[in-house]
């Protein structure tokens, strides 16, 4: 699978060492977003494997792994949606 | 019909990630959704707006595709250029896909999208609307529907929110006789899938027009994004429709309509509207099911 | 190598076939029209393999070539007056983005008044979109500019877009012999254009990203510098041009019997042929004069003005522009290099050609004399009326 990770940064200490013009590597990501987020979605047992919180995710945080569902809790922000789009009631969300 | 997406046969891959938009944010849905359907080959352009705000904040960069933000009249345009610099160079099995908001495509974009259409690039442009201009603060723009309040459209006791209907866009762009044009929501991603693998296809122009809620902009908890888009069609104020060969295609015609008044007054941005208000809303609804029922070949087809 | 009798428009359309642009958009506004129109040909006959884009507004052409840019194709682009204008956010895009397009345009007049006729409004107007600037005199130097400024532009030290500015009428449509040279010759001068400034799919980028308040200046400063240093390969491009082509413009500027002057006029653009059949005149009659003509206003030929002007008495400054409320704006230019550098000698403004009023040999002439006898500082030539009212 393909995505973009989390890169440690250090900020350019010589001109060179900026890009050429505004354009550089595609999907660098240097900060997380797991600061914004009050409640932490929990995938139970209950789930099924109907893919639709994957699929439902804006953050596209649910990976598919070979175990089952995994959530990218440094990109996760909290905002409920998979808990309620799930059909089996399978997510629980978590106070942080 | 065989070889649909799926949430099981989609690509794993994720081309838009650690992005800075809002929680529960349904443009972000929309973007991550399209990319993922079009896969490594896409080359996306978005001009100033959210999408763009929110995913090239260098060093922060959120597309692991090659994209690029266009000036916020430019997205065609920038297409345009892309996908004939693409070719030129000599790149095969790219996608040159514009994902344009509500106002960079209404309004200050229509121009250039016009001009790409007419000249029939080979271009797919997403529109991703959210009914007003997000990323300044929620201001009116030409797909602003009627009754709605934004901060250039206030409610107050002389006038409730916007006065002007929505702009009728998807009818705009057919009427250059594109290729391929449709409407999608977020609250149906296997219809929104399935409509970006098939344009993905065309050769020509392909446009598509995704409703995709903001929760800031219109006044919803951050959890309800796909709940409101699906409401919104339920109550026959967006409809899933294509055009292709010259022809309307309605591709879901619902039996009833659910309570336009339970759709608008969950909202903030609606919750100052009368009953005569919606009554309005109500009866151009109406008028526009009852052209589309009459005029559109209706006959429903699994997408 | 062949000789056409040709428009500066149809010299300047030569130079760009030669130079093989990958992708072109197009718009047309006069005086630039028949630029696009010849191209248009080009492409119809297969003299040029270009994908030539006929976009809705002068707006998408840039906005166009940028996208084609960003994938690593050469482009180009042609406009004027109310179209530079009206493409000014994409001017500064393509510059802050760093694209070598290169772009021509015919000086002319801005509305309002509506006039289509030559000044140089439009492009001074825009001296600071971070773009490089010529100003070019005549046919040949067209030709050879559309040719020179790819070479200028796409060295990976300067990496900035490139406006080649042709004075609108007297030089867009007067026609002169030119020499034409062979696309072998071309090729040997100008390499395919290559730059990690792209997007590819082996090597996938994100462009034209938000830079905020912790960086921003660096790429400023960053873009700034690649101005500076395209000074130099200004000069060697130049050099490489006349060792292929045996012609040789002088690189920032082009001086005229200037070695014992005492007066020197400062021109760009088309009027320099004429200003320097008076300097001959006047030199004939034993007065020390000589001309200096700007061909770059931006870099800014700072370290040539220095040379050329140290031991004038006075100079002026003759140009097609008024900066409303102040004065000409290369004089305001060429008065900080003097001011900078403290050089002790008197400095005159005339502003003369706006609307495409003609300047004549007596204005030259009458302009010379001011040198020499003083007077007031800026000055406008041609006035047809009275305004000591
Ligand atoms: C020429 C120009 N005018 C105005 C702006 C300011 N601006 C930036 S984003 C934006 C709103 C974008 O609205 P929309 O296209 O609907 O996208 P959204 O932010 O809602 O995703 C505006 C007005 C700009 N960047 N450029
Ligand atoms: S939506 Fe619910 S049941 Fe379906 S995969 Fe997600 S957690 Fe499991
Ligand atoms: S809470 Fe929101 S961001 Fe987190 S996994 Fe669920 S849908 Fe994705
Ligand atoms: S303001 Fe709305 S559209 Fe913009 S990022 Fe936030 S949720 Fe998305
Ligand atoms: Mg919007």
């Amino acid at each position: 699978m393909n995505k973009p990770t989390l890169r440690s940064y250090q900020k350019p200490q010589k001109l060179s060492d900026y890009p050429l013009g505004t354009a550089s590597e595609a999907g660098h990501l240097v900060t997380k977003n797991s600061g914004w987020r009050n409640e932490r979605p929990i995938i139970t047992d209950a789930c099924i494997n109907c893919l639709q919180c994957y699929l439902y995710c804006p953050d596209g945080v649910i990976l598919k792994t070979e175990h089952g569902l995994d959530i990218d809790y440094d990109f996760c922000k909290g905002c409920g949606i998979c808990e309620k789009i799930c059909p089996k009631q399978a997510i629980k969300m978590e106070v942080e | 019909m065989s070889n649909q997406i799926t949430a099981k046969t989609i690509t794993d891959s994720e081309f838009f990630y650690g992005h800075k938009a809002c929680s529960g944010c349904g443009g972000s849905l929309a973007v991550r959704i399209a990319l993922k359907v079009l896969g490594e080959g896409a080359i996306s352009v978005l001009p100033a707006g959210c999408m763009s705000a929110v995913g090239f904040n260098y060093p922060h960069l959120c597309f692991s595709n090659n994209s690029i933000i266009s000036t916020f009249a430019g997205t065609a345009s920038m297409l345009t250029g892309v996908e004939a610099g693409a070719r030129a160079v000599g790149i095969k099995n790219f996608k040159a896909v514009g994902l344009a908001g509500d106002g960079g495509t209404a309004d200050i974009g229509i121009q250039a999208l016009s001009g790409a259409i007419d000249r029939n690039d080979d271009i797919l442009y997403i529109c991703y609307d959210n009914e007003a201009y997000m990323n300044t603060g929620i201001q009116k723009s030409g797909l602003t529907p009627f009754g709605a309040k934004t901060t250039t459209t206030p409610s107050g006791e002389n006038i409730h929110g916007n006065i002007r209907p929505k702009k009728n866009l998807f009818e705009i762009v057919a009427a250059h006789d594109i290729p391929y044009a449709a409407t999608a929501s977020i609250g149906n991603l296997k219809d929104f899938m399935n409509k970006i693998e098939k344009a993905s296809k065309i050769k020509g122009t392909a446009y598509i027009h995704v409703v995709a809620p903001c929760p800031i902009g219109w006044g919803i908890p951050v959890n309800e994004t796909i709940d409101i888009a699906r409401k919104m069609m339920d109550c026959g104020l967006w409809y899933l429709a294509e055009y292709e060969n010259g022809q309307f295609k309605l591709n879901k015609n619902p039996r009833e309509f659910s309570s336009i008044k339970d759709y608008l007054l969950s909202q903030g941005r609606f919750k100052h509207l009368d009953d005569a208000d919606i009554e309005i809303l109500a009866a151009q609804r109406d008028a526009k099911w009852a052209a589309i029922r009459k005029n559109w070949n209706t006959t429903e087809e699994e997408l | 190598m062949t000789k056409a009798f040709l428009s500066g428009n149809d010299a300047f359309a030569e130079g760009v076939r030669l130079a093989r642009p990958q992708v072109i958009s197009i718009y047309p506004i006069t005086p630039q029209t028949t630029v696009v129109e010849r191209l248009s040909e080009m492409v119809e006959d297969s003299s040029l393999a270009s994908e030539l884009i006929h976009v809705e507004s002068e707006h998408s052409a840039l906005s166009c070539a940028i996208g084609a840019s960003a994938m690593g194709a050469r482009t180009f682009t042609a406009t004027s007056s109310q179209g530079l204008l009206y493409m000014a956010e994409c001017l500064q895009y393509a510059s802050g983005g760093r694209f070598p397009i290169v772009m021509m345009n015919a000086n002319r007049s801005t509305a309002l008044p509506w006039n289509i006729y030559g000044d140089q409004r439009d492009s001074l107007s825009q001296l600071d979109c971070g773009w490089i600037q010529v100003y070019v005199e005549d046919a040949q130097e067209s030709l050879d500019m559309a040719l020179q400024s790819y070479h200028i532009a796409e060295n990976p030290l300067v990496s900035t877009p490139v406006m080649v500015n042709l004075d609108g009428f007297v030089l867009t449509h007067t026609y002169e012999t030119v020499e034409i040279p062979s696309q072998t010759d071309a090729d040997r001068f100008l390499p395919p254009f290559q730059t990690e400034n792209k997007m590819s799919l082996d090597n996938p980028k994100n462009l034209a990203f938000s830079v905020g308040p912790d960086n921003n200046m660096e790429f400023k400063y960053i873009q700034h510098k690649a101005m500076l240093d395209s000074r130099r390969v200004i000069e060697e491009t130049d050099a490489k041009f006349a060792e292929i082509f045996g012609r040789s413009y002088g690189g920032l500027t082009q001086d005229y019997r200037i070695d014992d002057a005492d007066y020197i006029l400062i021109t760009l653009g088309s009027i320099t042929g004429l200003c320097r059949e008076v300097v001959d005149e006047l030199r004939e009659r034993g007065e020390k004069v000589g001309l200096l003509k700007l061909r770059f206003l931006r870099p800014f030929p700072s370290d040539d003005l220095v040379a050329a002007l140290e031991s004038a008495k006075a100079i002026g400054v003759l140009e097609k522009d008024i900066s409303f409320g102040y004065e000409g704006t290369v004089y305001t230019n060429v008065n900080s290099v003097i001011a900078k550098n403290g050089l002790h000698l008197e400095t005159y403004n005339f502003i003369a050609g706006l609307g495409g009023r003609d300047i004549s040999r007596e204005n030259i002439k009458e302009i010379f004399r001011h040198l020499q006898t003083g007077g007031q500082h800026v000055n406008f030539i041609g006035l047809g009326v009275s305004i000591d009212e």
